[in-house]
């Protein structure tokens, strides 16, 4: 069971969950007058796999926009790695060592997969202009440094066959695969997967879920998810937190939440007698 | 059966990502640079050289700077005339004001000033996008041109208003002014094309290139992964303005060797660049050369068939040029929006099978 404690705890299957890497603290965001986020609060630990659920339209996908700096809450504060975060550009928050995925894919579609899973690196490589210009030297020797990080995790993810091949021809399936490689190519500390099984078939699922697994598990790589196959979430998830309407409705591991009675309400309605 | 990669093995990442990656390409290459270095120099003739090549070496320049800009990151412009004008009157202002000055390094310094010129035009892309940049760095054609009409500063006070080049030479041979040698035009041109390409080359392939593209297919997602679009969208017109400024810069000073600005920088001119691109391959260092040579050769070939060949009163050719070469970008973008590169890539997969297509 869960250990509150700072320092963190292990998990049954022997993966050592550590102490908070991020924290929202009373997040509000209004779009307008519509209330997208209402107060909520939760946290992140190191290491673990972190998953938010609910209904359509509550709020879960702009929860990982505010994460990843497309919004401003109004109210609440973010924190990461110990300190306040202030507000920043989503091109900040990924130099801070966070990556995520979308929802509907946006990868480079003009741009090989090899290429795709490059500009992945960029928070990673240094060399300036001129010396790009030159080619020779410095800027090579860290293309190939960092060609050599991008075949690791193409190997790692078995796409070695679509190396080449540009984006646009690639199916479905294949496309997300190609993007996880991409955020994982940031080598971040929080990865941020945004409905990273949706349009799957039971198959590509099984793909998906054994990588979501095998990342965290060999890199180390804390993960915040969204999804809505439930079957997925509970079997991949150390903690999970539910939203309906905007609000924080659950809070937990799998198993306790299966029997929150607010979360059974939202999801399955309730009766009005 | 020559054409082909299977054998030629790549045991290194630098191997696998060099710029021709099929042996036969690579030695393609090589050929056509010693041609054009050691062969042709000595015997292309002034009407070769005025009429063919060295218009196409410098609109090779423009097409492969409105290329990095419009083809690799995505941002339309219509104001290449007005950078060309730029680069123009920078090297014309250089050489006159230091005439000690190397005229290889006044057409690099006239690069860059245009550089400084397009980042300052290159601000709006922040806020707009697509047809309104468009539109946008129309205002800077036509700011521009009435500039160095307006100012006299610029032309420093000629009664014409035209703009002359001095005579300069590298090395002790003369590259601009009325009385320099058509090899010596094109060997110069050449040179810095040669340079210029090899440049322009090792920026689309680096990190640098994968920024631009980036923003161009999709400027959030290029957010997420850590590319500030400031900075990406300014180093793309940079870079652009720099290649763009030193096109204009030899066409000036090398090619014309007296320009008047409306005529030679006008609106007509970025049209002709962009379609140069366009038909070409949006981003493709092949189809910037490919469009350039497209479309100097064309209106060549035209004027030689139709006078030439069939004997036709030289203005009714002329207008019928027009009219065909108005009507061919409209078929080519009809049967192939992605220019004479797509049309090369295609090629090149069936030589790859031939002559065992299954």
């Amino acid at each position: 069971m869960l250990d509150e404690t700072e320092e963190g705890h292990v998990t049954e299957d022997g993966r050592q969950i550590g102490g908070v890497l991020m924290e929202m603290r009373n997040i509000t965001l209004r779009f307008g007058g519509v209330v997208a986020i209402k107060d909520i609060s939760f946290d992140i630990r190191k290491g673990e796999i972190r998953a938010i659920i609910g209904p359509n339209g509550a709020g879960k996908s702009s929860m990982l926009n505010v994460i990843s700096g497309f919004y401003h809450p109004q109210e609440g504060e973010i924190w990461f790695k110990g300190a306040r975060r202030k507000p920043m550009k989503p091109y900040q928050v990924a130099r801070q060592g966070i990556a995520r995925t979308f929802q509907n894919i946006a990868l480079f579609e003009g741009m090989s997969v090899i290429d795709n899973i490059m500009t992945g690196r960029l928070t990673h490589m240094r060399s300036g202009l001129f010396s790009q210009a030159l080619w020779w030297g410095p800027a090579e020797r860290e293309e190939l440094e960092n060609r050599e990080v991008v075949e690791r995790i193409i190997d790692f993810l078995e796409i070695q066959h679509i190396r080449k091949t540009p984006v646009a021809r690639l199916p479905y399936g294949l496309k997300k695969r190609v993007e996880l490689a991409r955020a994982l190519a940031a080598e971040p500390e929080l990865l941020l997967l945004d409905e990273p099984m949706a349009g799957m078939n039971v198959e590509e699922k099984e793909d998906m879920s054994r990588f979501i697994l095998d990342v965290n598990d060999e890199f180390g790589t804390t993960i915040a998810l969204i999804e809505h196959d439930m079957g997925v979430v509970m079997d991949l998830s150390d903690r999970v937190v539910v939203m309906d309407y905007g609000r924080k409705i659950g809070d937990g591991p799998p198993e306790e939440i299966r029997n929150n009675q607010d979360v059974i309400d939202a999801y399955l309605g309730v009766a009005h007698d | 059966m020559i054409y082909r990669e299977a054998g030629d093995f790549k045991t290194t990442y630098r191997d696998d990502s060099q710029t021709f990656p099929i042996r036969f390409d690579r030695r393609a290459y090589y050929a056509l640079v010693a041609v054009a270095f050691l062969v042709l120099p000595f015997v292309m003739n002034d009407y070769w050289a005025s009429a063919v090549f060295v218009p196409f070496l410098i609109y090779s320049i423009a097409a492969i700077g409105l290329n990095i800009l419009t083809g690799y990151c995505g941002q339309v412009s219509l104001g290449t005339g007005g950078f060309m004008a730029v680069g123009a009157y920078a090297a014309y202002k250089l050489m006159t004001a230091f005439p000690e000055l190397n005229i290889f390094f006044v057409v690099l310094l006239s690069g860059g000033v245009t550089a400084g010129v397009g980042v300052l035009f290159g601000l709006p892309s922040l806020r707009i996008k697509g047809f309104y940049l468009a539109v946008a760095t129309l205002a800077a054609q036509f700011f521009l041109v009435w500039l160095f009409n307006k100012v006299p500063w610029f032309y420093n006070y000629s009664a014409s208003g035209q703009i002359n080049a001095p005579e300069r030479t590298i090395f002790g041979i003369i590259v601009t002014g009325p009385s320099t040698p058509a090899w010596s035009k094109y060997l110069f041109c050449l040179t810095i094309l040669f340079i210029l390409s090899w440049v322009a080359r090792n920026l689309t392939r680096g990190e640098v290139g994968r920024t631009w593209m980036a923003i161009r297919d999709m400027d959030i997602a290029a957010e997420i992964i850590g590319v500030n679009p400031l900075k990406a969208k300014l180093t793309a017109f940079a870079v652009s303005s720099f290649f763009v400024g030193v096109a204009g810069a030899l066409f000036f000073a090398v090619y014309l060797g007296a320009v008047e600005v409306t005529e030679a920088f006008g609106i007509q001119k970025s049209f002709l660049v962009l379609f140069m691109i366009i038909i070409g391959g949006l981003g493709s260092m092949f189809g910037s050369f490919a469009g350039a040579a497209f479309l100097v050769l064309l209106p060549v070939f035209l004027k030689n068939a139709l006078v030439g060949g069939l004997g036709w009163p030289t203005d009714l050719a002329a207008h019928l040029e027009l009219m065909i070469v108005g009507a061919l970008i409209i078929v080519f973008l009809i049967a192939e929006p992605h220019g004479i590169a797509a049309l090369w890539r295609t090629a090149k997969e069936k030589l790859r099978l031939w002559p065992f297509p299954h």
